[in-house]
């Protein structure tokens, strides 16, 4: 699961009325390379759930990837930040697409239910009573 | 400009939308409907020969027939007559200065004589590339990688009983390639050599027209929300699509058939034979399919729902809806964390429902929805049905699978027009409060496999109701 994916998902177990943003916990992830495509992120940077998004980074120790405040556009898009290592871009990148959590779950901020990933695969399936 | 666009005898219903969905793909909002279409004198709708009026220049056109699977290719017309005297003459009236520039001394080319509906000898072929000395060709021939392709085709006036599409006279084109598909990709990704398939995995060709109807390119999101195997999310990222799939069987997604079969290793085995190291974009997900929080963060839906004919739709739920069991049913705690949840049946009407709903929410505005609707053929062989409707979406087109004579499936490709609101989306609450106090109605009056699998009603006279004629000849499942 890429923390796009985590980004985009919520818990909607009965009486729960905003399961979001779910509380990650990875007990292992991975990283695969992506070619990164600026048009991609420009349309995918409004969509995000910035807090969300810092929130699952930290859940994976790494502190230091992304900042508490979302960086302006300016900053993000400049010319030629694509290529520079280390470039605000180049971290939303790495912690959208890059990043796998491979083992771990998932918990509701409200319920406190606690949705499994195995093989890399969440399972937001509900049980029957939970429906 | 206007060309002459040659596509393969398959898929009719596909070819034109293909065309038109690829000018979308590279010439931008718009383009798509710019495109323009004539037929030729005296041929049929269903003949392989169109002629096509692309918005852009040379490349694009290029860039188009490279992409589809169903253009056998787009070509210059220089010329084109009944007879080959009549051929000549067009030839020589063509301008100079749009012939020239492909015969010079210094280019390399080649000339191909093909035909559609009959079959020439190679001394035939040769003769007629002899016949061509009136154009100056000046270049040397290279027929392994010549810079300019000539094409000679021919056609027969054939009468309408051999099969093939009626009312086509006797035509001799005579044309340069500008572009055209490139079919080899196909038996690299067919079915029968990939490691993990199941009963309704899409076969490639399919699949590759799907990701087209999508617009599936680098920088865009696909998202299939019955993913199964990922046959037709396989064909998004093979043309650089991010790809997201989410299914209800655990089984098949997270276990396969073991730990080297599975959608992964199809991802894996498919894609790494051709981008060495590309890393796929595929995410999955177990869900009860429409659990996504964002509007408006999907560029494309590509899917097939299951409708009931080969596999039903299952949906969350517990079978306790099916038994009519009032009372809570509650999973034991120790049996919590590998507890599958049972399913309920879901009828096709809710399905489609469903997915109409999360594609008007999830989907940018301009995103496409394709996806396979199920259509009876009624008796005389038409196939009049009335398509899913949703306020926020406009049909763009529907392609027709012939899959046997009671029944077609329908590929319908849908673009978001309008936002989605708070009214729409109290309309979707009221219906699925229908959908649940009446659950029985909907599975019964969706109920697709006693319509295409019951044994034949006889007329009075002995004879099946169904004409067998009611189609022409040459059309069925591929065609």
């Amino acid at each position: 699961m890429r923390l796009l994916t985590h980004n985009m998902l919520a818990s909607n177990v009965r009486g729960v009325t905003s399961g979001y943003p779910l509380k990650l916990e990875a007990t292992n992830w991975c990283t695969k390379e992506v070619d990164l495509n600026a048009d991609f992120i420009r349309g995918l940077l409004p969509k995000i759930d910035w807090r969300a998004l810092v929130a699952a980074t930290r859940a994976l120790n790494l502190p230091e990837l992304l900042p508490e405040e979302q960086p302006s556009e300016e900053e993000i898009f400049a010319e030629g930040a694509a290529n520079v290592e280390g470039s605000a871009i180049r971290r939303i990148h790495h912690a959208l697409l890059e990043i796998h959590v491979q083992q771990g779950a998932l918990i509701c901020p409200e319920s406190g239910r606690s949705f499994p990933i195995e093989k890399g695969i969440p399972n937001m399936m509900l049980h029957e009573d939970e429906v | 400009m206007w060309y002459l666009c040659v596509f393969y005898h398959r898929l009719l219903d596909y070819r034109r939308p293909e065309v038109e969905s690829l000018a979308e793909l590279f010439g931008g909002p718009g383009a798509g409907d710019a495109v323009e279409w004539r037929m030729p004198e005296n041929h049929h709708e269903d003949s392989p020969f169109h002629l096509v009026r692309l918005p852009g220049d040379e490349r694009f056109a290029a860039q188009v027939a490279n992409r589809s699977l169903l253009v056998k290719g787009i070509y210059e017309l220089w010329g084109h007559g009944t007879t080959y005297e009549e051929l000549e003459k067009s030839i020589m009236e063509y301008p100079d200065e749009r012939k020239l520039p492909h015969l010079t001394p210094e280019s390399t080319f080649k000339i191909v004589v093909d035909t559609f509906g009959k079959v020439m000898s190679s001394q035939e072929q040769n003769e007629i590339m002899k016949s061509l000395t009136y154009i100056p060709f000046k270049g040397r021939v290279n027929l392994k990688k010549p810079e300019h392709k000539f094409f000679v085709i021919e056609t027969d006036d054939y009468g309408s009983n051999n099969g093939l599409p009626p009312v086509m006279k006797r035509t001799i084109f005579f044309g340069r390639e500008v572009g055209a598909a490139d079919r080899h990709l196909l038996p690299m990704y067919q079915l029968k050599s990939r490691k993990y398939i199941g009963p309704t995995a899409m076969d490639a060709e399919m699949a590759f027209l799907m990701a087209n109807q999508g617009l599936a390119r680098p920088g865009k999101l696909v998202y299939d929300p019955f993913v199964g195997t990922g046959s037709i999310l396989v064909a998004a990222a093979h043309f650089g699509a991010m790809t997201m799939g989410a299914d209800i069987d655990i089984r098949v997604v997270r276990d396969g058939r073991g730990p080297d079969c599975n959608v992964w290793s199809n991802f894996e085995q498919v894609l790494a034979i051709h981008w060495l190291v590309r890393v796929v974009f595929l995410d999955l997900l177990l869900i009860n399919y429409w659990l996504l929080v964002f509007n408006q963060i999907l560029d494309a839906i590509i899917c097939d729902p299951p409708y009931g004919v080969r596999a039903g739709g299952r949906k969350s739920g517990g079978r306790k809806i099916l038994k009519g069991v009032k009372g809570p049913y509650t999973v034991p705690e120790a049996k919590r964390d590998n507890h599958i949840p049972s399913t309920a049946a879901y009828s096709l009407a809710e399905c489609v429902h469903d997915l109409l709903h999360l594609a008007a929410r999830m989907l940018v505005m301009g995103g496409r929805l394709v996806f396979f609707y199920p259509v009876l053929r009624g008796e005389d062989g038409s196939s009049n049905t009335q398509f899913p409707e949703h306020p926020c979406f406009k049909l763009i087109c529907s392609c027709e699978q012939i899959l046997s004579f009671r029944y077609s499936r329908v590929l319908l490709t849908m673009v978001k027009i309008a936002p989605y609101t708070e009214e729409i989306k109290k309309m979707a609450e009221e219906q699925h409060r229908d959908f649940r106090e009446n659950h029985q109605k909907w599975l019964d009056e969706g109920n697709l496999h006693s319509a295409v699998f019951s044994p034949a009603e006889l007329a009075p006279d002995g004879n099946s109701k169904f004409d067998r004629d009611s189609k022409p000849k040459y059309r069925g499942k591929y065609v």
